[in-house]
């Protein structure tokens, strides 16, 4: 090795030492901020991978049990005192989101004519939008929706299935 | 001369034997009764009892054509096109249940020069007693130029004769006008074959049907569908110049009604609300819409002019006021109302005054038409099962013109004599078109593509 390799390599190890001087455990200008609080999950809505997202129509459902739907006597469309608790759980769901709308559909059996079945299942959808306004929601939150006699839940022609299907069925829009 | 005598003879004596081999029937055959579920069996079919009718006669061999010449039309040239035409007046008389008419398919031909001078004493030998002969033929522009005659054989007369111009696809139209002139003629009624029928074509499961619009003749033939199903259809309504239909769609979401224009295949809507419309009418003139709109859950019928503009409410009562069928002159609407705690037939005045209400029997009464001749309002009866009948407009004179599980939604045929209207199959649902005269009989099926409700019929074309 002659002695001018040594120069070469002598300005690369100043270099790097020089380098090196600017890593020096100083402390920076600024301070990240301290960290907040610890957050305490809300109660009603552990975000577990199982649930459903906090308010979505799934987990609408699944406050209210599934229990999105009240039903009417024939050629009636007042809200029956049985379900008044259906709709207070729906109207408690909807206290707590209170971004959320729902659409109120209305339905009837098929021992009606065509028309006036269209006008009555909007009657229907109108008393539980109704009935959910006098608990508190904001009407602007709930439209209303007949389907008269054209979507049955039930196909059968029994007295049965006619009353499962005069209903009035709550629908949040996710 | 000898020899026609003699042909003439044979064709007597095998008469009988020819007189059951009539062109295909297109009525569909009454489907057989099922039963379902323990309660109730399926469709109940009415046999039509003709043993009172005048059955009247009248024979109708093919058209005769100067010259077998090619046309555009569906059936051919004039010569196949002649026996064509026959068919269709054939089955127009039969169907409509007055006439035992022999149609082509039974008779000899009938050369283009005897047309308006028939071989009576030959037809009177055959027992003709009336007598159809017409004739076909290509126009220079290639239109085709038909004429129509009808003779009463027994007098050796000539009742009526008439001639009409129409393009080579609208052939069926001057077989129907040469039935709707030997209807009229025989019958005293008002013509209805030359018209056309708006419904709604219904398939798949009954707790989510596909309804689509769909327009057809009034014998089922040029049937077109105008919506892809994709948004809910319902209870169409032909405007009096059939130019355009009125109907409801669930195109956005919601009950809108929009009238779709024929010719450019495009539609409107005919009121920009954001409530819930439903029941479109039009005005015998074409001139006023009549729709009903909800707005919080009361329903009640307004009136818009059919060019657009302002609407005008013309019932106000709470309830569900809905429907509304004219009286022929355009000065009073029958609608149905449940103001009184049921649904019940109620009239007014055009603009809304002197809503009174007509039914007074007990049970319900629903979706009333006005007969295009005024003296009677067909309407659906709801007392347990759904039955068509009709009444005087002045709620008189009750009578049920069928006994179903459920038959609704009566139109009149354009001469005010026929009644149209829907069954429902209990159990399955499953809907399809009947016809009934005024007198109770003739029901019979309208043959369509798929199941069928909501008709509609357009009055006598132009």
């Amino acid at each position: 090795m002659t002695q001018r390799s040594f120069r070469p390599a002598l300005a690369v190890l100043l270099a790097g030492a020089a380098a090196l001087a600017g890593c020096a455990s100083k402390a920076p200008p600024q301070l990240p901020p301290e960290p907040g609080p610890a957050v305490a999950p809300a109660a009603e809505t552990s975000p577990t991978l199982q649930g459903p997202a906090p308010g979505s129509a799934a987990d609408f459902l699944a406050f209210v049990m599934g229990a999105d739907t009240i039903h009417f006597d024939y050629d009636k469309f007042d809200v029956n005192p049985a379900d008044m608790p259906t709709l207070q759980k729906q109207a408690q769901w909807l206290a707590k989101y209170p971004g959320k709308h729902a659409t109120l559909e209305g339905h009837c059996d098929e021992r009606g004519t065509r028309d006036y079945n269209l006008a009555l299942g909007e009657k229907r959808a109108n008393a539980a939008k109704n009935y959910l306004v006098s608990l508190g929601v904001d009407p602007s939150r709930l439209a209303t929706v007949s389907y008269g006699k054209e979507r049955p839940i039930d196909p059968a022609s029994t007295p049965e299935a006619w009353a499962k299907n005069r209903r009035a069925v709550t629908v949040v829009i996710d | 001369m000898m020899f026609r005598a003699a042909v003439l003879t044979l064709f007597l004596s095998a008469a009988p034997v020819l007189a059951q081999t009539l062109p295909i029937d297109p009525v569909a055959p009454p489907p057989a009764s099922t039963t379902t579920t323990a309660d109730q069996g399926g469709l109940s079919v009415t046999v039509s009892d003709t043993s009172d009718w005048q059955d009247l006669g009248i024979d109708i061999p093919a058209f005769a054509t100067d010259a077998d010449k090619p046309t555009t039309a569906s059936a051919g040239s004039t010569g196949p096109l002649g026996r064509a035409i026959a068919e269709v007046i054939t089955a127009d008389l039969r169907n409509n249940g007055l006439f035992k008419p022999v149609g082509p398919g039974a008779l000899p031909a009938i050369s283009y020069g005897e047309v308006k001078a028939p071989a009576f004493d030959a037809w009177s030998a055959r027992g003709a007693v009336m007598l159809v002969q017409g004739s076909v033929s290509v126009g220079d522009d290639g239109g085709l130029a038909v004429s129509c005659n009808l003779f009463d054989v027994g007098l050796k007369q000539q009742l009526a004769g008439k001639s009409w111009s129409f393009a080579p696809q609208e052939w069926r139209r001057a077989a129907h006008k040469c039935a709707d002139m030997a209807y009229a003629r025989l019958s005293g009624e008002n013509p209805f074959f030359d018209s056309r029928i708006a419904y709604i074509a219904e398939t798949g499961p009954k707790n989510h049907r596909m309804k689509r619009l769909a327009i057809m003749d009034s014998d089922g033939a040029n049937h077109r569908f105008l919506t892809t199903g994709q948004a809910m259809a319902l209870t169409p309504r032909y405007s009096p110049d059939y130019k355009s239909i009125l109907y409801l769609s669930y195109l956005d979401g919601s009950p809108r009604i929009f009238v779709y224009d024929l010719a450019s295949n495009t539609q409107r809507l005919v009121t920009a609300t954001h409530n819930p419309t439903f029941a479109p009418r039009w005005s015998p003139d074409g001139k006023w819409i009549l729709y009903s709109m909800a707005i919080s859950g009361n329903t009640n019928i307004y009136r818009i002019p059919s060019t657009g503009g302002r609407s005008e409410q013309l019932t106000s009562t709470p309830g569900i006021s809905i429907g509304g069928s004219y009286s022929p002159d355009g000065t009073r609407i029958v609608f149905e109302s449940d103001r009184s705690g049921s649904q019940q037939v109620y009239v007014m005045n055009a603009d809304g005054t002197d809503q009174h209400r007509i039914s007074f029997f007990g049970g319900k009464a629903a979706t009333p038409e006005w007969s295009p001749r005024g003296d009677q309002i067909a309407f659906t009866r709801i007392a347990g099962n759904l039955r068509i009948a009709v009444m005087t407009p002045q709620g008189q004179g009750l009578r049920y013109l069928t006994d179903s599980w459920q038959d609704e939604a009566p139109t009149w045929a354009p001469n005010g004599r026929i009644i149209q209207f829907f069954r429902t199959e209990q159990g399955s649902g499953k809907a399809s078109i009947w016809q009934v005269d005024l007198t109770g009989r003739n029901e019979r099926r309208l043959p369509t593509p798929v199941d069928a409700s909501d008709p509609a019929w357009g009055p006598v074309r132009q």
